[in-house]
Parts: structure tokens; sequence; C-alpha cells
């Protein structure tokens, strides 16, 4: 796989915090259209790694590229959601004061300068998007209740349904079944699957029956490099990895 | 796209609001210039000026709600543009006594005569003429806090360390104004006004006029908030507030949106204390004074953050306790002051206005519900809320922004 066809490139990328290594060297290719599974143990670095991607750390070392020749190394939050890169946290990160309807809104891809947002009126096609996002996240009922007062699964839904109002090329998408019901995790995996049929989507998660039901290739870190790569099955057969993670 | 952008800011609460500064506005100064003295409805000059002052303070309160209530920025230097406006619209007036002065310079003002300087600083040039001062009201206020909030919100300073650093602004501009050799009257400040536009600053149809002023100003500038917290700017804001680096993450350049609400804060901020000053008469470093920007946070705190309404509302109240207590009780005032912030903080942690609308809501709510129950009338466009739910129920249909009645967080 080289850097030019690729979508996400990272190469030799180290971070150190004071002397901690949480990335060490890792290399890692995301393909166009790809949907990939990232375990690894706590503190494997899975989310530096999302840190990294995602302009909020700068590593100390290694090349990030996007789309084989945008250098995300050199730019900030801001400018990497614009290019094209959206996230989900670990902890449902949604605007509590805002309804349902609004948090959307916000995230529908659109001028972001503060005079563009001043003078915007919502066009019916935003609408209808909203209104499309609303019913695949299952939300239209809470269309107008504030984030707040929505269930700890609804603000996972809702903020995957604000990555998708940014309109991604890809989604990175951190533990999005943390607490959540077994009927709801399916539920979630279903809705990935779908999302992954015209997105790139990397996911970490730590639960191996979502990642299992999601059936796509996996990589594993530990302390901060890739120690394995490719199906569940096959990687669940590594020693190295059974030793730190699967078999404890 | 402006009639949207201006037609946004209304609703009930802003017509009630507008309703009742119209006949502020109209009110006072006909019961100061017309009903006859003797009358019980007769305003005395003295209160219209006094309350000419309060407008003013509920305009400055206005512009730190803006970024306060809205944004999470807890400004505790906003009084620094107040006086900022307020000496450029000093420099106006003392610029206007011309050969009146006590020394009769038809050029220097008093104090660089009694200085002994012999020409006038290049920067007093200009404000003999209204418009340029004027301007600069707006300028001077905003300029300084564009160039602040360029340097702060771009090294992502925020909470706690912004409002420390805001405290040294004003107090660095105290020490600064305290000096003679800045050439704005050091330690007296400005003051001995004699008119203002020709007219003569001490008559009552000027003061009246003043006060008229003030409380359009406080209009214009309240539609102005209302705009802009209403549009999806505003509702940035509010994420901004809530949940800073979420933002940063959908693509909001954070620190943009800071630097935009906090500028035209810092101008509103000028205006006010344009208007303040010839209606006390005297502009002195003493405005810089920190303390004095903590009391603004109070009155916004008691009347409701991220109300608009509620600032005025405790500016006005705040101030004419303040007027009664210093007369009534001088020595009692501090700590009356200070036990109002104590009781708020704990007892009424949304304001006064913000209580009010939350049992509004809640009582709408369960009139609704119990109709819902009864089985009249249309089933409710809102399903009823569980209890723990917070009160304040955004109104049915997705569109209606709604940013006023959100929950303000901590600033910190």
């Amino acid at each position: 796989m080289t850097r030019a066809t690729s979508l996400l490139y990272l190469d030799g990328v180290s971070v150190a915090f004071d002397g901690f290594k949480a990335l060490n060297d890792l290399s890692l290719t995301i393909d166009p259209g790809e949907m990939r599974a990232i375990i690894g143990p706590n503190g494997a670095g899975k989310t530096t790694m999302m840190d990294v991607i995602t302009g909020k750390t700068r590593p100390d070392s290694g090349e990030v590229y996007f789309s084989g020749a945008i250098d995300l190394t050199s730019e900030d939050e801001a400018a990497i959601a614009e290019l094209g890169i959206g996230r989900k946290f670990q902890k449902p990160t949604v605007f509590e004061s805002h309804t349902v309807w609004d948090n959307l809104e916000l995230a529908l891809k659109a001028p972001r300068g503060p005079f563009s947002t001043l003078f915007h009126v919502i066009t019916g096609a935003e609408k209808t998007r909203i209104e499309n996002l609303l019913e695949l996240i299952r939300l239209t009922d809470k269309s107008s209740e504030l984030a707040a007062n929505l269930s700890h699964g609804q603000k996972q839904w809702l903020e995957i349904g604000m990555l998708l109002a940014q309109d991604p090329k890809l989604l990175l998408v951190d533990e999005p079944a943390a607490g959540m019901t077994d009927a709801e995790t399916a539920e979630t995996a279903d809705l990935l699957k779908d999302i992954a049929k015209d997105h790139s989507v990397v996911v970490v998660e730590h639960d191996m029956d979502f990642v299992r039901s999601l059936d796509v290739k996996v990589t594993v870190l530990h302390e901060g490099s890739v120690l394995a790569e490719g199906s569940l099955d096959h990687v669940s057969a590594d020693e190295r990895v059974v030793e730190v993670y699967l078999g404890r | 796209m402006m009639s949207s952008f201006l037609f946004r800011a209304m609703d009930a609460r802003a017509g009630i609001f507008l309703a009742l500064m119209a006949a502020v506005i109209i009110l006072v100064p006909v019961g100061n210039l017309l009903v006859p003295e003797t009358s019980p409805f007769h305003v005395p000059t003295y209160a219209v000026t006094l309350m000419g002052k309060y407008l003013t303070y509920a305009l400055l309160a206005l512009a730190v709600d803006l970024v306060w209530g809205y944004c999470g920025i807890l400004s505790l230097g906003h009084a620094a543009f107040f006086a900022l406006g307020g000496y450029a619209m000093g420099m106006y007036l003392m610029r206007q006594i011309g050969t009146r002065g006590v020394y009769g310079d038809p050029l220097l003002p008093d104090f660089m005569v009694f200085l002994n300087w012999q020409e006038l600083p290049w920067y007093w040039y200009g404000f003999d003429m209204f418009w340029f001062a004027a301007l600069m009201v707006l300028l001077v206020p905003g300029l300084l806090a564009f160039v602040f909030g360029w340097f702060a919100f771009r090294s992502r300073v925020t909470g706690v360390y912004l409002s420390i650093i805001t405290q040294a602004l004003t107090y660095a501009l105290l020490l600064a104004f305290f000096r003679n050799d800045m050439g704005f009257g050091g330690n007296n400040g400005l003051t001995d006004f004699k008119d203002i536009l020709g007219f003569d600053i001490q008559a009552d149809t000027t003061r009246a006029g003043l006060f008229a002023a003030s409380g359009l100003a406080l209009v214009v500038c309240f539609l102005i908030c209302r705009s802009v917290t209403r549009s999806k700017l505003g509702k940035v804001l509010v994420a901004v507030r809530d949940a800073e680096s979420r933002t940063r993450f959908l693509g909001y350049r954070v620190e943009h949106y800071k630097l935009f609400v906090w500028t035209l804060s810092a101008m509103m901020a000028g205006v006010a204390g344009a208007l303040y000053v010839p209606q006390v008469g005297i502009i002195n470093p003493g405005e810089f004074a920190p303390a004095n920007s903590i009391e603004v946070v109070i009155w916004v705190a008691v009347g409701g953050r991220a109300t608009l309404v509620g600032a005025v509302l405790g500016a006005v109240l705040v101030n004419f306790a303040k007027t009664w207590f210093t007369a009534a009780l001088p020595d009692i005032w501090l700590f009356a002051l200070g036990g109002l912030f104590v009781f708020v903080t704990l007892f009424l942690p949304k304001g006064i206005v913000g209580t009010l609308s939350d049992g509004w809501t809640a009582l709408r709510q369960r009139r609704i519900s119990s109709d819902f129950g009864e089985g009249s009338g249309d089933p409710p466009s809102q399903a009823p809320q569980s209890p723990g739910a917070p009160a304040n129920v955004p109104p049915p249909g997705p569109a209606v922004s709604r940013a006023g009645a959100a929950h303000p967080q901590p600033a910190e």
C-alpha cells in the first residue's frame, strides 16, 4: 500500500508525554472506502492516534497524510474537520443546551465562518437533510428535545448523526458501543455497516462481540504500535495478541 | 437576508421589553419637561440623570452578558472598554469648553495649561469634532478588544486565566491613566464640561435628551444582541460555551467566533461609557478600577445570564439598591452587595429572569399535560417530560432557535 492511493497514511508516528511513549513508530494505512476496527488494551495509544489524526496532538516524529497528499501535521482541528475527517468521542459529546435539531444543524456541512453563520438562513435542502438524519438515528420524535435530556445511547446516536451531517470522507468513531445495552449495540453495528457503504470508517472498540459483528479487517495496537493486522480470526490466533489482550 | 436577520430579534419577551423601554424613553422626559413641578407625576431632573446613568450601566451589563452568558467568556475587565468610550467622549467635551475654561486657553484644556504644556498632544487632534469622537468611541475599545482577543483567543486562553488577564488589562489602564504625562488629566480625569453639540450640558432639555439617547442606544444594542444570539452564529457561541473542543472538531474556528463577539461587546461597552460621561459630568481613572468590572458581572448574575433582558434588569435593580443603600445605610452597601452575590449564586443560579422563565415554562408544561390527561383538545405537541428533566422545555417546531432559554454553564 502506498501513500498515493491511501485515504489515511500514518508512517513512523511517535508521540511521547513526559517520557511515556503513547505512540511508538506507529504505521497504519486506510484505503478509500475501507472500514477498519482498531482494538487494543488500555493505554495502547488508540485515543492518542485519533488525537494525532484530528490535529489535537502534534506527533514528535513521523508522517500523517490524508488523501495521499495533505499533510495533517501542519493543520489545526478546524481545518482537518473541513478537509473531511469527522470524529466521535469516547464519551458522547453533544451540545447539551441545544435541541437535537440544532445539534444536527450546527454539524451540517455549510460555510463555517462567523459572518456566514451570522446571516445564515436554513434552506429547504438543509431541512430535508436534517430530517433524513433524524430518521436514520431514530430521533425524529425527539427533534425539539434538549440534547441534555437524551439517554446515553441516544446521545451516542446523535453524535454519530452529527458526524454524518458533516458529510466527512473519513469517520473516526471512538467506542461507539460503550455503555449501550446489547440491543443498542447490535443496532449500532448495523448503523455503522450502513454508513461504511459510502464512507471510510475507523472504529476503536473494546467489545469483541461488537467487533465481530462488524466483520472487517482488524488492527491490534499495543504499546503505541501495531501488533497484528488481519481478520478477527487471524489476529485472535496470534499468540502475542492473545498474550497482551485477548487471553486475559 | 438583512430583514430576516432583524426579524429574528423579535418575540414576546423582546416585545414586552421594547414596549417598556419605549414607555420609559417617552414618559420620563415628558414627566420632567412638560408636567408642572407641583404635580405628583413630575420627574425631578436629578432623577432623570440618575435613571440615565442606570441605562448606560444596563448597556454595559448587556455587553457583558453577550460574551459571558452566550460564549462563556467571563470578562472581568469590561469597565476598561466602558471607560475608554467615556474618555473619548470626555475629550470631545473638553475640546468644547474652549475659552470658557479657568485659564481661558482656546486650544488647551485647563489641566494641560496647569502642567505647562505648550501644545495639544497629537492624539487630542480631531476630538473637537463630534463625528470623530463618536467614531473613536467605537474604534478605540473595539481595536483594543480586537488586539487583546486576537492574542488571548489564538493562544486558547480560557476560563479563569482569561478572567485574570482581563483584570490585569483594566488595572494596567488604571495605572496608565493615573499618570499626568499620559495627557488625560491624570488623577482628576476630565471634567467641568460646558456643552455637547452646542447644547448646555446642565440644561433640563439636554439631560432629558441624553436620557432618551441612552434608552435608544440600549434598545438598538439589545436588538443587535438578540439578532446575533438567535442566528446560527449564536448557536455556535452557545456550542463553544458548552463544549469548546467539540465545536472545533466540527470545523468551526472557535477563536474567530470569540473574537467577533468580544469585539462587538467591547464596542457596546464603549458606547455605554460615552453616554455615561456627559450625564455624570466627569470621567477619571477610577472607572478602570478592577472592582467596577466585577460589579458588572454581579449585575448580570443577579438578572440572569444568557437572557439579555436579565442583564438590563439586574443592572437597574442592583444600582437602584446601591443608590438607596449608600444614602440610607452607607456602611452596609458592600456587605449587602457581597451578600446578594452569595444569595444569587446559591439560590438563584439562573438569576431572576432565568428562574422566572423556567417557572413559566414548567407551568405551561403542566397545563398542556393536564389538558391532555382530561382528553380535551389536541394531543400536546410535546410529550411531558420526566420530573427529573430540566424544566425549560423547548417550544415545538424544530427551526425555532432557543439559545435564549439555554442553560448557562458556569464559566469555569
